[in-house]
């Protein structure tokens, strides 16, 4: 089950009843992507140019006779073969981040690569792509007519790194700590939206005006205090900003000390 | 309430590493087999992560670790729920001498109307021709046909030297690179409703009928087919069957009489779509070396008999490989 739920954004339900979005490339990227593309085709146009001029001391006709063939097989087969070969990336599409895939999500099919790239001949009529680019503009998934007829669609591939939670506050000492009991009160009583909102003041506070960064500390701090109330000796000293911190920092940083 | 996240991911972790490498490889080794047990454990490995997914998109607010999870479940989820056939090492040789004119034969109503949009175009042209041989000019913008046939024949014969010598080769290539080029456009055209291959299906029969009334009317009829005959009766069938596959895309885009979606249409058609321009690639490679290496010469090099003879044998057998061969054989590569 797949649904685009924005115009950038094509969500897949799967039927263990989990869903994840898929991140739409749009023309621009992609059109930014085939120019380095485009440059590695001339590139390779001039390499096989160089040897075959070199095998043309031989014999001319046999040299071009290859040449105009190697510049054939570079310009369609390069699309085929990386995007085979790299599951769905080009080296233009490696550098943008950029990867085709099945509109439904499954494995790539050599047929599909074949198609879309066939058909790249109607896409980039009359001059670099204009129709591809309309089309893919007015798609609701983002596909120009080759990935249409592929059932492709060309994503933003996401960073494969595993997450690291030690940016908050790494070796700083927190107070709540001491009281495991609250923390896990906290974690009870607070929810999903209230955590997030915590977590991104924290991450975004140097971004925020001074005065703003104040008042909506206070007020984070407040609702936090609201919710779950640490002893007196727990928040002596601390500013409404340390407080929302130390509460981030119960919810979202990885244990230092093992026994708690 | 919330999920204790670190709790979480040194509890869960481990599992999404493992699912990662397992990924990781299938990504690499395209042909790695599992055995039942890494199969089981890697659907396990799947069904863990998804679990996870839903508990920490609805009981934590870590962006990081939902996206990561999202991609990683994402991965998982093409390798598993892919339940189209992995196609099997493919045989050049089979593919040519079975594949191909199956897949031809199975849409033969789509080559039939390619066949008779080129005659309509060819009838066009001849006609144009006849009634107004001044029309040569826009009906024929090759530069060697602008000349009365009968003046090219008379050069062609009395020609001593060899026009291709020592260009034969590129000649050649640039022949098949060219034609393959207008064959693929002709099949992406199908991507315009059919009205593109309409369009130049009909113009190459109007320059075909206008070429071939021209020299039939000044008497060149036996040059004309020395001409054309070795490398046309590959080359416009050729071109034919690309009318064909840019037929097969109009028609799965129109989709009428079938309540299948446009995904599934197309998802039925695509290995055809694929083998079809296989097929007429190959057929364009026969035509330009047979153009560049035997076409080109005239009597008294090589006589047009002899020509003649070879153009018919070729058509026969053409037409012999596309309506017998794989004949009676299962359509194992054919999509259904």
């Amino acid at each position: 089950m797949y649904q685009s739920s924005r115009t950038n954004v094509l969500v897949i339900r799967t039927p263990e009843g989990i869903s994840f979005p898929l991140l739409l490339a749009g023309p621009v990227a992609r059109f930014l992507a085939w120019i380095i593309d485009a440059a590695c085709i001339t590139v390779g146009a001039i390499v096989a140019r160089f040897v075959f001029t070199l095998v043309g001391f031989v014999n001319e006709d046999f040299a071009g006779a290859l040449f105009v063939l190697c510049f054939f097989l570079i310009s369609v087969g390069y699309p085929i073969l990386t995007e085979w070969r790299w599951r769905g990336q080009t080296i233009g599409k490696r550098l943008f981040r950029l990867r085709v895939m099945d509109v439904q999500g499954l494995r790539l099919q050599f047929s599909q690569i074949m198609i879309r790239n066939l058909l790249r001949f109607v896409d980039s009529l009359p001059i670099l792509y204009t129709i591809g680019g309309i089309v893919c503009f007015f798609s609701k998934r983002a596909q120009r007519l080759g990935d249409l007829a592929a059932n492709t669609i060309v994503v933003r591939d996401l960073y494969l790194q595993e997450p690291d939670l030690h940016q908050v506050l790494a070796g700083k000492y927190n107070s709540f700590r001491e009281y495991p009991h609250l923390a896990a009160r906290i974690r009870q009583r607070l929810s999903v939206e209230e955590a997030g909102i915590a977590l991104q003041s924290i991450l975004r506070r140097e971004t925020l005006d001074p005065v703003a960064r104040i008042d909506l500390f206070q007020q984070i701090a407040a609702h936090l205090k609201s919710v779950v109330e640490f002893p007196q000796e727990a928040v002596e000293g601390l500013t409404d900003e340390q407080y929302v911190r130390n509460v981030v920092d119960l919810l979202f940083q990885k244990r230092t000390n093992p026994s708690l | 309430m919330l999920i204790d996240v670190p709790r979480f991911i040194e509890s869960e972790g481990p599992y999404w590493k493992e699912l990662e490498d397992c990924l990781r490889r299938l990504e690499i080794q395209q042909d790695w087999k599992m055995d039942l047990t890494d199969l089981k454990r890697f659907h396990y490995l799947y069904e863990r992560a998804s679990s996870d997914l839903a508990k920490i998109s609805t009981f934590a607010a870590e962006k990081e670790i939902r996206r990561y999870l999202e991609t990683l479940v994402a991965r998982a989820y093409g390798e598993i729920h892919e339940a189209r056939l992995r196609p099997h090492r493919f045989s050049p040789l089979r593919w040519f001498f079975r594949t191909f004119p199956q897949t031809f034969r199975k849409y033969s109503r789509a080559f039939a109307l390619s066949c008779l949009l080129t005659l309509a175009g060819a009838a066009f042209g001849g006609l144009a021709i006849s009634f107004d041989p001044g029309a040569k000019e826009v009906l024929m913008p090759f530069s060697q046909l602008q000349m009365s046939p009968s003046e090219r024949v008379k050069m062609e014969e009395e020609n001593k030297t060899d026009r291709l010598q020592g260009v034969k080769a590129s000649f050649s290539t640039n022949l098949m690179t060219h034609n393959t080029k207008v064959s693929l456009l002709t099949l992406a055209m199908g991507m315009t409703f059919g009205v593109g291959v309409i369009v130049l299906l009909f113009y190459n029969g109007v320059i075909l009928g206008a070429v071939c009334l021209d020299y039939i009317l000044a008497g060149e009829t036996k040059f004309l087919l020395g001409w054309l005959l070795p490398h046309g009766v590959v080359e416009i069938p050729a071109i034919l069957i690309a009318g064909q596959a840019g037929f097969l895309v109009a028609k799965t885009l129109i989709g009428s009489g079938t309540r299948n979606t446009l995904r599934m249409r197309f998802r039925m058609v695509s290995s055809d779509l694929v083998t079809l321009a296989g097929g007429f690639s190959c057929l364009l490679i026969w035509a330009g070396i047979i153009e560049a290496f035997l076409s080109q010469y005239h009597e008294p090099v090589i006589p047009y008999s002899a020509k003649i003879a070879f153009g018919l044998i070729e058509f026969l057998l053409l037409v012999l490989f596309l309506s017998r061969s794989g004949k009676g054989v299962p359509e194992a590569n054919v999509s259904k």
